[in-house]
């Protein structure tokens, strides 16, 4: 088989009906396979962990801020990459999936940066600074509002897509600076990776653990919920659509 | 309940949340599901009886 061919054979599945066929049969294992990555992570990390030389039981924090700040980064990454397809290719699928992401990234956000504060509280001795980490995840957050209002604003589907996909290309950069602002400007209160392959940078294996599983977790949870609101919006267009076959009929 | 010492409230309510959101958007995303699939059986049945009744006044 030819690379064209696969390509296209690979494109089939973002036609709105294979994509409703295949999805219906794959979204309860991916559900079920969140509900146990997450049960375990959870668990294992606020039951049977200890607590951190230095950070006492507030290490316990980093179970739902480290997954929830990683999948806010990288769910706008996919918005950015569906949105790219859907300006290249108008695959209408790929509009509405990254349409679909954005508010589960904006929950990301929020759980990021309010975990975020109440462990800086303690930790830092204030809830909030202007540190490059922190502010590039507030301007994340505010790119997150902004993509789902101009999603709603706008009535024209088509238009809608184009914008919110050129909004979505230009969050990328604070995107990106919130992955690597720590890097980038070596200053703030924010510490750097808490998983890296740097093994002197990462946490110590009693908690890093725990925290991949709930980093997996997080992962598999983020795709049921996509292939859920896809859904729900390719099922909404779809009555959009009917409801004008509906007038035509009338008229 | 693990034992949480003087940080108790930062991590409780750090968790209590994070748990919240995520149940918040779970059972929402739910919702509109169910609402979305109702909404389109509703509107194809609707559609079917129009046509049903526009070819019989044709007819």
């Amino acid at each position: 088989m030819s690379l064209s061919s696969r390509m296209n054979k690979f494109w089939e599945f973002a036609n709105p009906v294979k994509f409703m066929a295949w999805t219906g049969k794959v979204l309860p294992w991916v559900a079920g396979a969140a509900a146990v990555a997450l049960g375990t992570g959870l668990i294992w990390g606020f039951f049977f962990t200890p607590e951190a030389e230095g950070f006492g039981s507030t290490v316990k924090i980093i179970y739902v801020h480290v997954p929830a700040a990683t999948m806010a980064i990288n769910i706008w990454a996919m918005m950015l990459v569906a949105s790219l397809i859907w300006l290249v290719r108008r695959h209408h699928v790929s509009a509405l999936a990254a349409r679909a992401a954005a508010a589960v990234g904006l929950t990301m956000t929020v759980i990021a940066l309010i975990t975020g504060m109440i462990w800086g509280e303690p930790m830092w001795g204030t809830w909030w600074a202007w540190d490059p980490r922190l502010t590039s995840f507030l301007v994340l957050f505010l790119f997150y509002l902004g993509y789902m209002a101009l999603w709603a604003a706008v009535e024209n589907p088509d238009t809608a897509a184009d914008l919110t996909s050129v909004l979505c290309i230009v969050g990328s950069v604070f995107a990106v600076l919130s992955r690597y602002a720590v890097n980038f400007w070596n200053q703030g209160l924010h510490q750097g990776a808490s998983l890296s392959l740097d093994k002197e940078e990462h946490v110590a294996d009693v908690f890093w653990q725990p925290l991949v599983i709930s980093l997996v977790g997080f992962g598999l949870l983020f795709v049921a919920l996509l292939l859920m609101r896809t859904r729900t919006e390719i099922r909404r267009r779809r009555i959009h659509a009917l409801e004008m076959r509906e007038r035509m009929i009338d008229a | 309940m693990p034992e949480l010492g003087k940080y108790a409230t930062a991590v409780v309510s750090a968790w209590g949340v994070s748990l919240a959101a995520l149940a918040v958007l779970i059972g929402l995303s739910w919702v509109q599901s169910r609402r979305a699939r109702r909404e389109l059986e509703a509107a194809e049945a609707r559609l079917r009886s129009r046509k049903e009744a526009k070819n019989g006044r044709d007819d």
